[in-house]
């Protein structure tokens, strides 16, 4: 990058206290964002007394484990966090290998009714879930999957978002390098595989990353195909625990929340680039 | 790079490969491209394009949860489930709260993501990350899981009065009150949504030409000349695809009455999804899909308003 253009660097320079508004403003702005958060994480170790009484204490007067334990004794959490977690690995896994193969078709080869395969992809894109999950566990039920992994997994093994991702990117991966593989006398699968599949890390980090999100936090599908205890992920086993008699456990239920974010924020924190990058290619196209 | 890297020989090889390719060589070409796209396009048939077809199918018969097992019993009854919806006044108040929900929540997302987005832009360079990881924070976190720590947060005596009495202001019992029930889940839903258009925004930004601004700051145009005059028309098309997403996402709004209300005070946050959740509950599958459609029509009719909207203003 080349210095910052004059005007800009003038402008600055001119109203050091537009800067100053500026950083304040955004400070301000992000305490607020993340006050739920702070709330969140302190509150799950507060006493269920601590919690209801006023005024509002923000550093617990006793801290304690008690309502993280009660996840793991009296509720399974061990149970929900590896439904979540094999629910997500596998809709990952799926959407890398099979978004990125039609992806590829759709980008690098030249086939009859790739327009309109095309088109149905991206009409999809607009399809609310509501609409789908009525025939969907119809058909779930039908076939006897109710609450099991297959219901939980194969309805989101490939997303009509994660194709229109694969195929942007392999658009921009130049046709002379398939050329000279192909005179080479590599076949389709051997390009793909050798090919275009090394150059197409970025996209799949991006699609790994959206997919994982959106599986993590998936909620009315899961809500509604995991009917039986041992199956809930853990946004359903949390929805479900915060009604009723349990509602007024609120460590418990607090303590739950931090269970349920804090993989993701870690992960968030972790690739956090590579996250916001997702959501800006995505949402850019 | 070895992008950049192509071998010699390609250039020749193409052309030759362009004029040789015969309808075999497309055919076979077709038959490739197929074998890559099969498992695709039947996991999308089985899972997206039937249940689409079957939803709206469905949302001409009576088909009920007792119908599953012995579908020869479904009758087709017309256009019946969905008048039916219109003489409901409990999906009709859906609509309007789902009306309510997107009417405020879109522009006021679109206004903070757009101050924000320009803010961090205007030369800030310090904590940039943390600003940005900060404001994109809930967008990666389970709604269900930040729904619960918002529940509390507004409870007539929680943190967020508690703040208001500080500033002498009597707050409302938020979620117990069906007038306020609307606006928290409002504020809720643009907390969570900040900062994926924040992003998107940004990305705008990034993409106007400097020259133009500072042509602009030639001409003797202000600070908010150049915003209004220049940078908001260039940033159209971004605008444009941030509305469009925000109101795909907000028309579906379900997770956050779910948790915090159950569709209450008196259906106050009943939304359209959350109607068709309830129907679909009672096993009225039919009445749910025609309710399901609605909804899809709906977010269809928005997105193209949009495109026309911010297109016409060329």
């Amino acid at each position: 990058m080349t210095a910052p253009p004059l005007a800009t660097r003038r402008r600055q320079d001119r109203v050091p206290f537009v800067r100053a508004v500026t950083y304040a403003a955004l400070i301000l702005a992000v305490v607020v964002t993340l006050i739920p958060f702070a709330w969140m994480f302190l509150g799950a170790f507060k006493t269920d007394g601590e919690l209801i009484r006023r005024p509002i204490t923000w550093w617990p007067d006793q801290p304690t484990m008690e309502n993280f334990v009660t996840w793991f004794t009296r509720l399974d959490f061990g149970q929900f966090f590896l439904n979540s977690s094999i629910v997500a690995v596998a809709t990952v896994l799926g959407n890398l290998m099979f978004c990125s193969m039609v992806g590829y078709a759709l980008a690098k080869i030249d086939f009859a009714g790739k327009r309109v395969l095309f088109t149905l992809v991206l009409i999809t894109l607009m399809i609310p879930g509501v609409v789908t999950f009525i025939p969907l566990f119809v058909v779930v039920s039908k076939l006897g999957m109710i609450s099991t992994y297959p219901a939980l997994i194969l309805p989101f093994l490939a997303s009509p978002l994660g194709v229109f991702l694969m195929r942007q990117f392999m658009l921009g991966i130049p046709d002379a390098l398939l050329e000279a593989a192909r005179i080479d006398g590599a076949g389709e699968l051997r390009i793909f595989l050798r090919v275009v599949m090394p150059l197409c890390g970025p996209a799949l980090a991006t699609l790994a990353i959206l997919t994982f999100l959106g599986s993590w936090n998936n909620f009315l599908w899961p809500l509604v195909a995991a009917q039986s205890e041992d199956m809930y992920t853990l946004p359903v086993a949390l929805s479900l625990y915060s009604v009723g008699q349990n509602a007024t456990n609120y460590g418990v239920l607090l303590a739950g929340s931090v269970l349920v974010i804090t993989p993701i924020l870690l992960f968030f924190v972790a690739l956090q680039r590579y996250f916001i990058q997702g959501i800006a290619t995505v949402g850019v196209k | 790079m070895t992008l950049l890297r192509q071998p010699r020989v390609t250039g020749a090889g193409r052309i030759a490969g362009a004029r040789r390719r015969g309808s075999t060589a497309r055919r076979r070409a077709t038959v490739v491209a197929y074998l890559f796209a099969l498992p695709f396009i039947a996991s999308f048939a089985v899972f997206m394009v039937f249940p689409v077809l079957a939803s709206l199918g469905m949302s001409f018969t009576d088909f009920t949860n007792r119908d599953i097992q012995n579908p020869t019993s479904v009758n087709p009854v017309g256009f019946q489930q969905f008048s039916a919806l219109l003489s409901n006044p409990q999906f009709l108040r859906s609509v309007l709260n789902t009306v309510y929900f997107v009417g405020v929540g879109i522009p006021l997302t679109m206004v903070i993501a757009l101050a924000l987005a320009v803010a961090l832009n205007s030369g800030i360079n310090r904590f940039r990350t943390a600003f940005r990881v900060g404001f994109f924070a809930p967008v990666v976190t389970s709604i269900v899981a930040v729904a619960v720590v918002w529940r509390f947060i507004l409870q007539p005596d929680g943190l967020l009065n508690e703040a208001l009495a500080a500033v002498g202001i009597t707050g409302p019992n938020w979620l117990g009150d069906p007038a306020w029930a609307m606006p928290a889940m409002i504020m809720m839903a643009v907390w969570r949504s900040v900062g994926t258009l924040m992003v998107i925004f940004i990305a705008g930004l990034q993409n106007i030409p400097q020259e133009v601004l500072e042509a602009a700051e030639i001409d003797g145009a202000g600070r908010a000349q150049r915003f209004f005059r220049v940078t908001l028309p260039l940033m159209r098309p971004t605008l444009l695809l941030g509305a469009v997403l925000l109101s795909v996402g907000f028309l579906q709004f379900f997770e956050e009455p779910f948790v915090m209300t159950r569709g209450g005070p008196l259906d106050a946050t009943l939304s359209i999804s959350y109607f068709t959740y309830n129907q679909f509950g009672f096993g009225n599958f039919g009445l749910a899909s025609a309710a399901s459609y609605l909804l899809f029509v709906a977010i269809a009719l928005l997105s193209l308003v949009q495109f026309r909207l911010f297109r016409s203003k060329d």
